[in-house]
């Protein structure tokens, strides 16, 4: 197997590229679509944004520090905790609403962290942030998409179906029986796209981790491996994530005398 | 049998009153009053702080679950999990209920939910109601969608219910039909309850 060394790009490579938003720009102004302005912001930020985090992780890799990279990993797991709250139409109110996400990915995030590279793959030392940094990243990204959407389903459903919980309640139902058929919706829900996409990875799309480690010179062979992990470390993150957050907001949506309590919910701004 | 102290429900002053067995209460009030919170937090379905007793056991004594087992709410528009009526009852043999009694058949508990009429709904989920026999049956207007002859058989149901030795409170829109199922009367009026008699 020849390994092919790695092309360095330049930032002339990378305006060339940009070169082709302007024909999106002129799709827009030519069919009068208007979008023109937010495409042009939409790929500024892209491109700012990457290439900040770019500088941001060069520092953080050289220092090697369990404070950097667990300092940076927190933030992470905040700002994807906001982005699963920011997707929902009912919060609930309170600090809860942003406790729930955050608990649940951190939890979630801590075991993939401490599983996947602390126990499989194993770099010495084990928070070396080359290793920790980008699979927290596609670990969260996945579970806070799962999370959001479970929860979406969760609350919708729970005031879609509020008759039918309550009659199961009235008739003397736990909590837990009560909210079974919404609890399950959302757990499938939440736990779809992952499933799907597992299905789908090799043969519809080839992922973008993999083929990173292959543009940079690894064996494909050594780069699918790699991939099959993260795929693990993803698909159970997810799950135990959308499961915790299920039964989490399920339990919320309820009171200890087992009671439907909606009024914990609240209509997000948007 | 069912002694509410200083019950707190939502728009309402406290109430206190007591339901013995075999009697049944009507609410009264104009819409929006506040019969159907007061039925609510009766079966502990929404928050009320002030205390309720069943035969001498105060309701914080035992759990949700076990009080709406013996203090049973039954909404003015009934809920439903399942696909068809069957699979909202618990045991899957015949009913000790005669459904003939109320108008119905059996193949209805087989049929599709969305396929019955509103009132055979209703009655369906009286039946659900009462088929485990709880101790106190809150009723919000039970009859709603029945016609002349449905009502008569589900008064039957609920006369039934009183004869072996529960109490129902029964919220109706009917003066007629408080006449002809309830003991005494709790009116609702301007945030205020008072019973007297029918």
């Amino acid at each position: 197997m020849t390994q092919t060394s790695y092309i360095a790009l330049t930032y002339w490579d990378l305006a060339m590229a940009a070169s082709l938003i302007l024909i999106n720009g002129g799709l827009s102004i030519a069919f009068r679509l208007g979008i023109e302005r937010t495409l042009f912001i939409a790929a500024v930020r892209m491109a700012v944004q990457l290439m900040a985090v770019g500088f941001v992780l060069k520092f953080i890799f050289t220092q090697t520090s369990a404070l950097w990279t667990l300092g940076l990993g927190l933030c992470m797991v905040l700002f994807a905790a906001r982005e699963a709250m920011a997707r929902q139409t009912r919060r609930y109110k309170g600090w809860w609403a942003y406790g729930l996400g955050t608990g649940t990915l951190l939890f979630v995030g801590l075991l993939a962290i401490l599983f996947g590279v602390g126990v499989i793959i194993g770099p010495s030392p084990w928070y070396t942030p080359r290793f920790v940094l980008p699979i927290l990243g596609m670990v969260l990204g996945n579970t806070l998409n799962g999370i959001s959407l479970g929860l979406e389903t969760l609350t919708t459903s729970a005031l879609r179906e509020r008759a039918a919980i309550e009659a199961r309640i009235a008739l003397g139902a736990t909590r837990f029986v009560a909210m079974s058929t919404t609890t399950r919706q959302a757990l499938k829900t939440g736990m779809m796209p992952i499933v799907n996409s597992m299905a789908a990875t090799g043969i519809v799309a080839l992922p973008g981790m993999m083929t990173g480690q292959i543009l940079a010179g690894i064996d494909p062979v050594e780069a699918t491996k790699y991939q099959v992990l993260i795929t693990f470390l993803i698909a159970g993150g997810t799950a135990l994530g959308v499961f915790l957050a299920v039964i989490g907001g399920a339990r919320l949506l309820t009171d200890e005398r087992h009671r439907l309590r909606l009024d914990r919910l609240e209509k997000a701004d948007q | 049998m069912l002694r509410i102290d200083a019950l707190e429900v939502f728009g309402l002053e406290p109430v206190s009153f007591e339901v013995s067995r075999g009697e049944c209460i009507a609410v009264q009030g104009p819409s929006g009053s506040g019969k159907t919170v007061l039925l609510r937090a009766l079966a502990d379905l929404d928050p009320a702080k002030g205390q309720i007793f069943l035969n001498g056991t105060d309701r914080n004594s035992i759990s949700g679950p076990d009080w709406r087992k013996q203090v049973r709410y039954a909404a003015a528009e009934p809920g439903w999990w399942g696909e068809t009526p069957r699979e909202h009852f618990a045991a899957d043999g015949e009913l000790d209920i005669p459904l003939e009694s109320l108008g119905l058949n059996t193949e209805q508990l087989d049929q599709s939910i969305s396929r019955l009429s509103t009132g055979e709904r209703q009655r369906i989920a009286l039946v659900r109601a009462v088929i485990d026999e709880p101790e106190i049956l809150l009723l919000d207007e039970p009859t709603g969608a029945l016609d002349a002859k449905a009502t008569a058989q589900a008064e039957r149901l609920i006369k039934r219910h009183l004869k072996t030795g529960h109490a129902v409170i029964l919220v109706s829109h009917d003066p007629e039909q408080v006449k002809r199922l309830a003991d005494r009367k709790l009116a609702i009026r301007s945030g205020r309850a008072r019973m007297g008699r029918v």
